[in-house]
């Protein structure tokens, strides 16, 4: 383009340009595609050799814990039901943690998209410092604070509650903040010249535009919540995946309760996603009406 | 209110109208009060009130004093006499015999400078603890008696605590024990302590100057075996900890990719002419899905054992589910104008895929790899453990010995630098490949690209 005066390429200068072009593409393709199959491999092979046992043995006894348990809860089938009303106070537990910590979270995490966001924040100095903050509080790992938590307050749902709603915090603090970007900010000007406070313009201006996102995103957040606390569970939280553990660490004999368990919490992750997916499309593109 | 009525009256609009804003005035005090009434709901059920009896604070405290301080124990064996200096009172702290750091005088008696005029004195029968303003505090242990304590005269203050067989000093500058067999002091000082070289390391206590000196005169290599096999920090299995976490991630989510690129064909209306595939595939992620993480991990461990191939593979199952979701959407908002361009100048079917389809969800099959690679890497922790391996592994071992708090920080610093350094990683190799093409700003974004996906 810098060379307009340089007499025009025949064709055959073109042809043979777009040749070695393709060429070196296909080249630099190949290469990088043989170094990712190589990093796969000594990859695979490295968590192989890691590992307690091996692919090759293992993949022939994948189905064989689940055969059990099935063959298990099957013989035992007419306890299924009285399982399933047993361990749905567990399930309910569960859910609460999701939910609250989805709602705590969703606070926490509007004040700092807010606090974030240029031409919203009320100092906007200090948005790289908010920003780190919720990055930090995205990346910390759920488990990690309720392994702490439940080692000072003990067992039970509110050390979950409060690792999965710090998460929740940072996690819907990015995205309401990159929803917030899009927003328009004139109502906050118009709220601004009447003499409104930095509060009455977020909850007046702001919030309206970007509710029905804001309440999209939470309910995403709502989901994978549910799978959280179900695995916080697990290593002492309480709720269903604590019943599960239990239940696993009888083995068998008790394997009828570990399918209830499964059941239960399969059927619990398949209709929240689905509702929460129908409610999705609802607030996203308007209702079907 | 979409058919139009012209027979509407002024009255019937203020009616109208009225019913809307009660409606809304409604809506704004009944939405706060059910999310209030939930949380009061959830502050019962999960026994808040009663949280506060159940904490421990003095867990707490060790717990954050432990994790930026650590403390030496200075001991002596009231048999034997004998006095041995050991960091956090682990052998693997331990003082070779005879080397003591330089505010325990070792000896016939031995003298403790706890510093601020408190000091402790091992005698050959009786130990003795200086107090500035109270007084000098006398033990003298034996087998037949107890331990016989002296006190300075008037009452025993709360910092004290004499039993017949025990006495416990604790104060500012350090604590002191004495029972019928040994007696300890504990002195606390700030900071990670041999983090970079144990005691029996030549290394130990060198200054930085130092250390580059001896690594430019060709010890560099013995340095860094020092501190690659530190027994207090296990450098090197915590580096290989991490490695493990991010294979896993890395395999996890390039594997669920990888399958479930060619099976998010067979659920697409434009590429899967038959409805019973399609409709078979649906399910078949929506099972994968559904059967959560957690439960693919619990049976995965069954079959592998523990390590990092069954959470790569517990990722690997799980993603597969979402990505082909993902994937089939994106696929069925192909541009179908491409594929009939490049069929018409004689492209065979897989070149048509290769060079009409493939381009055109390269953005979204890239952009979801990449989120999903970061927020596995978190997943990865997690499974690890459940599963045994990895950084989740290590984390969860040094929780449960309830006094490594030091090695939990570390480990803890460790996982959230690791995460950040992956989402920035991940972020930048997103920018450069999707929207860093250069020629490419011309091209009008696509909904599926802009279009967030929210991750775990």
């Amino acid at each position: 383009m810098a060379d307009l005066t340089a007499a025009r390429p025949g064709i055959e200068d073109i042809r043979q340009h777009y040749t070695a072009h393709t060429q070196r593409k296909r080249l630099y393709g190949g290469i990088l595609l043989a170094v990712f199959v190589a990093l796969m491999a000594a990859g695979f092979r490295t968590a192989d050799a890691r590992n307690a046992g091996s692919f090759a043995d293992g993949f022939t006894r994948i189905f064989d814990y689940p055969s059990e348990v099935l063959a298990e809860a099957a013989e035992k089938a007419a306890q299924l039901p009285g399982h399933l009303v047993q361990f749905f106070p567990a399930l309910v537990e569960t859910l609460n943690i999701a939910a609250a910590s989805t709602l705590v979270g969703a606070v926490f995490g509007t004040l700092l998209s807010l606090l974030a966001t240029r031409g919203m924040a009320p100092w906007p100095v200090l948005i790289p410092l908010f920003r780190r903050i919720s990055d930090i509080c995205r990346a910390i790992p759920e488990i990690v604070i309720a392994l702490v938590l439940i080692f000072v307050l003990g067992g039970g749902p509110v050390p979950a509650m409060i690792a999965i709603a710090i998460h929740t915090a940072g996690a819907l603090g990015k995205l309401f903040s990159e929803v917030n970007e899009n927003a328009s900010l004139k109502p906050v000007e118009g709220l601004t010249s009447v003499g409104a406070t930095w509060a009455q313009r977020m909850t007046l201006g702001v919030i309206p535009q970007v509710g029905p996102n804001y309440v999209s995103y939470a309910l995403l957040r709502f989901e994978i919540n549910i799978r959280a606390s179900a695995i916080l569970g697990f290593v002492g939280a309480g709720g269903i995946g604590y019943e599960l553990k239990n239940a696993m660490s009888w083995g068998q004999g008790r394997y009828d309760e570990a399918a209830a368990i499964f059941l239960l919490l399969f059927v619990t992750i398949v209709a929240v996603d689905q509702l929460s997916g129908l409610l999705r499309d609802r607030l996203t593109h308007g209702a079907k009406a | 209110m979409t058919t139009f009525d012209t027979t509407l009256t002024p009255a019937d609009l203020k009616s109208d109208i009225s019913r809307l804003f009660l409606k809304k005035r409604l809506m704004n005090f009944a939405l706060p009060a059910a999310v209030l009434a939930y949380l009061a709901y959830v502050f019962v059920v999960f026994d808040m009130p009663g949280l506060w009896e159940r904490a421990s604070l003095d867990n707490a405290k060790t717990l954050v004093s432990d994790s930026y301080s650590y403390k030496t124990h200075v001991t002596r064996d009231n048999r034997s006499g004998e006095v041995s200096v050991a960091i956090e009172g682990e052998r693997k702290g331990a003082y070779p015999d005879g080397m003591s750091p330089d505010w325990v005088a070792l000896g016939e008696t031995t003298v403790i400078d706890l510093e601020d005029g408190h000091r402790v004195t091992f005698g050959s029968e009786t130990i003795a603890y200086e107090i500035p303003g109270y007084g000098t505090v006398r033990a003298t242990p034996s087998r037949s008696a107890g331990v016989q304590a002296e006190l300075p005269a008037g009452d025993v203050p709360e910092w004290i605590s004499v039993s017949k067989n025990r006495l416990a000093v604790t104060t500012e500058a350090g604590r002191l024990t004495v029972t019928r067999n040994r007696a300890e002091v504990f002195r606390y000082f700030a900071g990670w302590e041999l983090f970079f070289f144990t005691l029996d390391s030549p290394y130990y206590g060198m200054g930085v100057g130092e250390l580059m000196q001896r690594a430019a005169t060709g010890e560099g290599g013995a340095i860094f075996q020092e501190f690659w096999t530190n027994k207090m920090w296990r450098h090197q299995d915590v580096a290989w900890a991490i490695a493990e976490t991010l294979l896993m991630a890395f395999l996890g989510t390039i594997g669920a990719g990888i399958i479930a690129l060619p099976l998010a064909f067979l659920a697409t209306r434009n590429f899967m002419p038959l409805r019973s595939i399609r409709f078979a595939m649906r399910r078949l992620f929506d099972f994968v899905r559904g059967v959560d993480s957690l439960i693919w991990t619990v049976v995965l461990a069954r079959a592998f054992g523990p390590g990092p191939l069954t959470g790569a593979l517990a990722i690997l199952v799980t993603d597969t589910g979402t990505f082909g979701k993902i994937f089939s959407e994106a696929l069925e908002n192909v541009d179908q104008k491409q594929i009939e361009g490049v069929a018409s100048t004689g492209a065979k079917p897989v070149q048509r895929y290769r060079f009409g389809v493939i381009p055109q969800i390269t953005p979204v099959l890239l952009s979801q790899l990449l989120y999903f690679l970061e927020s596995n890497t978190r997943s990865a922790t997690i499974i690890g453990a459940i599963t045994g391996g990895g950084i989740g592994l290590l984390l969860t071992q040094a929780i449960i010995t309830q006094k490594d708090w030091e090695e939990v920080a570390y480990y803890i610093t460790l996982i959230i630098l690791m995460v950040m350094l992956m989402d920035w990683f991940s972020g930048w190799l997103r920018r450069r490949l999707i929207k860093g093409e250069g020629g490419n700003a011309k091209r009008k974004p696509r909904k599926a690209e802009g279009e967030a996906f929210l991750l775990p």
